[in-house]
């Protein structure tokens, strides 16, 4: 801190701080906290109590009624399916994309990190119309399969960049010195670096993870049965199809937020490290 | 593939016979990690891009599809709704950006600094990152829903409006809701990246610019600013590509209604594609925003080489 | 152990030529210095003789076995790195024992030669830490350790001690060459530090620019440098350098300094009348006398203690001059120096080649 400012000064510019501070934890909170007010609203206040800070009675009927009597529960585990599944595959192969790019010096890298980094700015409107028609001609519509196909290939580039910054991470010595003690470049991957980039494979996991649960606009055009519904377009089709029954829909929302809220306490402190390696990924 | 082959046979020259089959396993070997990356990227992205451009030529019915050269095109030209998405996706993407910026600037700027309890408020105010783009639009459509919704009631208290009814259904205000869940999603990102590049100033500069005479304005001027430029210039390009593409919050808050208020190109697409049955227009749109959007960044790199070059 | 030969080996990136033919044959249970600065090819040949490097031409054996296409892992070697790496997830025991357990030996024969070279190293206390609980001399054992334990037919040492303060890397240099003497292995050191050279080796190979540009033992490369490279490198203080032309009559020959100084040399020399050389002469060699022949100003007194350094400004440049004990000199006092013809060293002006 520099110093030579005077006392009342430097008082009132760390009341500028918190307040400033203040604000910005308001407006990240208010609507998460207004989407749990109202989940345990019970529904006869809700038309008298709407917009009330906090309802004069609260209850946990949105959330049994949610988790009983709708299919929140088979979406919730279709939407894990997928996220899991994309976030397993997209580790593996962008772990190993990501370390060819950071141990490997060979003809063509240049143009492979450009490809890539084009990837990760692609607009994806632009595949919208022919992937409908596609996954349409090989029978990948209304499967979980061909959500986790497109998730795969749309988050691997972003996961290369990541796993590709952890690698580099690692000093090179360590892999010569484990092939001088006798291991092949296989055997050095597996007992050496493998077991340092767990954590950096977490992260990936993670981020993809809450890439995949977010989105909706291709699920939303590929899956209409039922059963195979994930929550994003569960979510959306409840709303279009039911009278609106607000407590029961900020309910299962809360509900949705779970998984996306414990990956990010644990995504955290790569967040930094992670977006700043995919410099893109929003 | 070209370069791989000679890079191979170079391999293979460079060291004798013997050290041939190893000299190629060698130059095989970091394209064998890295296939199933580009594979898949080839298959589900560069395929469907080179389909949904031959897309654009053609006409789509029920069971057959005919070529018409550049008739969607030609269409596109006497599309109201298009004109209209296009002038709805410029504000879209201004207002967004512009909030989101400057936003998490002042987020990054403040987090860069020592308080009591910065690690706390930092994994709050970095949280909206991590919901779900379609909670984000949901949650914010409610809350400028006016039954279940405070800001109606606030922004009439504060004389804003006269009734406390939903800004989402006015088409002269509707395009402000979108924008606002978008500011509150977007700012981690913004925060987080410039936070990373703050970071990486050398403290001694700043004691240095003090000790010749910098009050805290010049040193933000003078110091920060500089530093951050190059970071603050490739995510805004990055970022406006995205926000312009975004679909889904305008999506679940709107679906680009009311009257097509918040209809932008990327929604147009997306509703186009999903709910008519001619995907060629749908593409040829599809392509006319690619278009836009790689005009834009080589402009914008034009713009930043002539300013290098002035600076 | 082994010896290792190498014969025409040379490096090339492109049309870079990083290492020009090396021909070096070290004989078994040496200990080899390789020594230059950065960016002379030192570590590039190291590496290459580890396997970590392809070979552009010629041919590396270990022992009479041709390594050039053989995986590191399968050369038999050792090595220890500058930065030590050790592998951050595993304990000391574990990090001195992977080689072993890579072979498959049994368990109870990794315990014992990973407690031989613990004992050997004093790292017993610490054979259950993590690499990152442990101080910098204390990683610098245990990768020696790690070295140790293999029992390999060559070390390989990439300047195992410049991540070490001054002070430890004196011990440290003490017990890699009492370690060499017990164990008797071949040995090939790389280094930008002379000192460490002069005090470890059994040879030294001077490298510049991926050339070898002499090999020989510390004393001879000292007394003897095949040029002004070597002789500038090799010492420290450097040896002074001084421009100066041959004068010869008869069965006298002296070298001329800019200033009109002269100093007697070798009339055996083979040099002629006006030639154009550099005069090369140590630091402890100049002496002070009233009736020198070098006038100069002294510039610079360093007392040391033990020795003084005297910095004199002679015909335009300034020279070192060592000498024991305590020196009455101050700054912008006259002068006046001498040396014997023997202590003198000349080198072609052109190519820095030396003449005697």
């Amino acid at each position: 801190m520099i110093a030579g400012r005077s006392r009342a000064k430097r008082r009132l510019a760390a009341a500028g701080l918190y307040a400033a501070v203040g604000l910005y934890v308001a407006f990240a909170l208010f609507p998460l906290f207004w989407t749990f007010k109202i989940s345990v609203t019970p529904q006869s206040l809700l038309y008298g109590e709407g917009i009330t800070v906090w309802p004069s009675a609260a209850t946990l009927d949105n959330y049994a009624r949610v988790l009983r009597a709708t299919d929140f529960p088979r979406y919730f585990l279709n939407s894990v399916v997928v996220s899991v599944t994309t976030a397993a595959i997209v580790t593996l192969v962008a772990s190993a994309a990501g370390y060819s790019l950071s141990r490997f010096r060979f003809r063509g890298k240049a143009a492979v990190a450009f490809l890539l980094l084009l990837t990760q700015t692609f607009p994806l409107v632009m595949v919208i119309p022919p992937i409908y028609r596609l996954m349409g001609e090989i029978g990948l519509t209304n499967s979980l399969t061909g959500l986790i196909v497109i998730y795969t290939a749309f988050n691997v580039a972003f996961a290369t960049f990541l796993m590709q910054s952890y690698f580099d991470g690692i000093p090179k010595d360590l892999e010569e010195a484990a092939m001088i003690d006798g291991c092949t470049r296989v055997e050095a991957l597996r007992r050496v670096i493998v077991p340092l980039t767990l954590p950096g494979m977490g992260a990936t996991l993670g981020f993809v993870f809450t890439a995949a649960w977010s989105e909706l606009l291709f699920a939303l055009m590929l899956i209409n049965s039922e059963n195979q519904k994930t929550f994003a377009v569960g979510l959306l089709t409840f709303i279009g199809k039911f009278a609106v029954d607000w407590g029961q829909m900020m309910a299962a929302s809360v509900l949705a937020l779970v998984p996306a809220c414990l990956f990010f306490a644990f995504l955290q402190r790569y967040l930094v490290t992670g977006l700043t390696a995919g410099a893109v990924k929003g | 593939m070209t370069s791989l082959s000679s890079q191979m046979a170079e391999a293979a020259s460079r060291s004798g016979s013997g050290g041939r089959r190893r000299a190629l396993l060698a130059a095989l070997e970091p394209w064998a990690y890295l296939s199933p990356a580009l594979v898949l990227i080839a298959t589900v992205l560069l395929v469907p891009l080179l389909f949904g451009i031959g897309y654009s030529f053609r006409k789509f019915s029920a069971f057959r599809s005919e070529f018409v050269g550049l008739g969607q095109y030609e269409a596109m030209l006497h599309d109201p709704i298009l004109g209209q998405a296009l002038v709805n996706t410029l504000w879209w993407t201004a207002g967004s950006l512009f909030f989101q910026f400057f936003l998490g600037l002042g987020l990054a700027l403040l987090l860069d600094r020592d308080f009591v309890g910065r690690r706390l408020v930092q994994a709050i105010v970095f949280l909206p990152w991590a919901v779900p783009t379609f909670l984000s639009g949901l949650t914010w459509a409610w809350l400028f829903n006016p039954i279940i919704g405070p800001l109606p009631h606030w922004l009439s208290a504060l004389g804003l409006k006269a009734e406390p009814t939903n800004i989402l259904a006015d088409p002269a205000t509707a395009m402000w809701g979108p924008i606002i869940a978008n500011v509150w999603f977007g700012i981690p990102f913004f925060a987080i990246t410039l936070l990373a590049a703050l970071k990486s100033i050398p403290s001694e500069l700043y004691e240095a610019a003090a000790i010749d005479g910098a009050n805290p304005w010049q040193r933000f001027t003078r110091v920060t600013l500089p530093f951050l430029a190059p970071t603050i210039a490739i995510t805004v390009m990055l970022r406006t590509i995205w926000i312009a593409t975004f679909a889904d919050l305008i999506y679940v808050m709107t679906e680009g209604g009311p009257a097509g208020s918040t209809n932008t190109v990327a929604t147009y697409i997306y509703v186009s594609a999903f709910k008519s049955l001619d995907k060629g227009y749908a593409s040829a749109v599809a392509v006319l925003l690619l278009a836009l959007l790689i005009l834009y960044a080589v402009v914008l790199i034009r713009m930043r080489r002539l300013f290098a070059r002035d600076a | 152990m082994a010896s290792v030969t190498l014969r025409n080996v040379q490096k090339r990136y492109g049309a870079l030529n990083v290492l020009s033919a090396v021909d070096l044959a070290i004989a078994d249970g040496e200990f080899i210095v390789l020594v230059g600065p950065s960016g002379c090819g030192k570590s590039t040949l190291l590496r290459m003789i580890a396997g970590l490097e392809d070979i552009s031409a010629g041919e590396i054996r270990i022992g009479e076995r041709l390594v050039n296409d053989v995986a590191p892992k399968d050369r038999d070697i050792a090595m220890v790195f500058q930065s030590y790496a050790l592998y951050p997830h595993m304990d000391v025991a574990a990090n001195m024992g992977f080689s072993l357990a890579l072979r498959k030996a049994a368990r109870q024969t990794i315990a014992e030669r990973v407690a031989g070279a613990a004992g050997r190293l004093g790292l017993e206390a610490l054979l259950a830490r993590l690499p990152r609980q442990l101080s910098g001399g204390q990683r610098q054992r245990v990768a020696m350790g790690r070295a140790i334990v293999r029992d390999p037919q060559v070390f390989l040492f990439d300047e195992p001690l410049s991540n070490l303060d001054a002070k430890l890397r004196v011990h440290m240099r003490a017990e890699i060459k009492a370690l060499h003497q017990s164990l008797k292995t071949t040995a090939i050191y790389v280094t930008h530090d002379q000192i460490e050279a002069m005090t470890m080796a059994d040879r030294i190979v001077v490298m510049h620019d991926g050339v070898v540009q002499q090999v020989g033992a510390p004393l001879d490369l000292y007394d003897r440098p095949a040029n002004a490279f070597v002789a500038g490198f090799i010492g420290s203080p450097a040896m002074n350098f001084l421009p100066a032309r041959v004068w010869r009559a008869g069965d006298e020959a002296a070298v001329v300094l800019a200033d009109g100084g002269t100093l007697a040399i070798d009339a055996a020399l083979p040099v002629r009348d006006g030639d154009l050389v550099t005069l090369g002469v140590r630091p402890e060699h100049p002496r002070i006398a009233a009736s020198g022949a070098l006038a100069g100003e002294v510039a610079v007194v360093e007392p040391l203690g033990l020795s003084t350094q005297l910095y004199a400004t002679l015909a335009g440049q300034q020279v070192c001059s060592l000498a024991m004990g305590r020196v009455a000199a101050a700054p912008g006092e006259p002068i006046r120096l001498t040396a014997e013809p023997g202590d003198l060293h000349l080198f072609q002006r052109e190519t820095g080649q030396r003449i005697g």
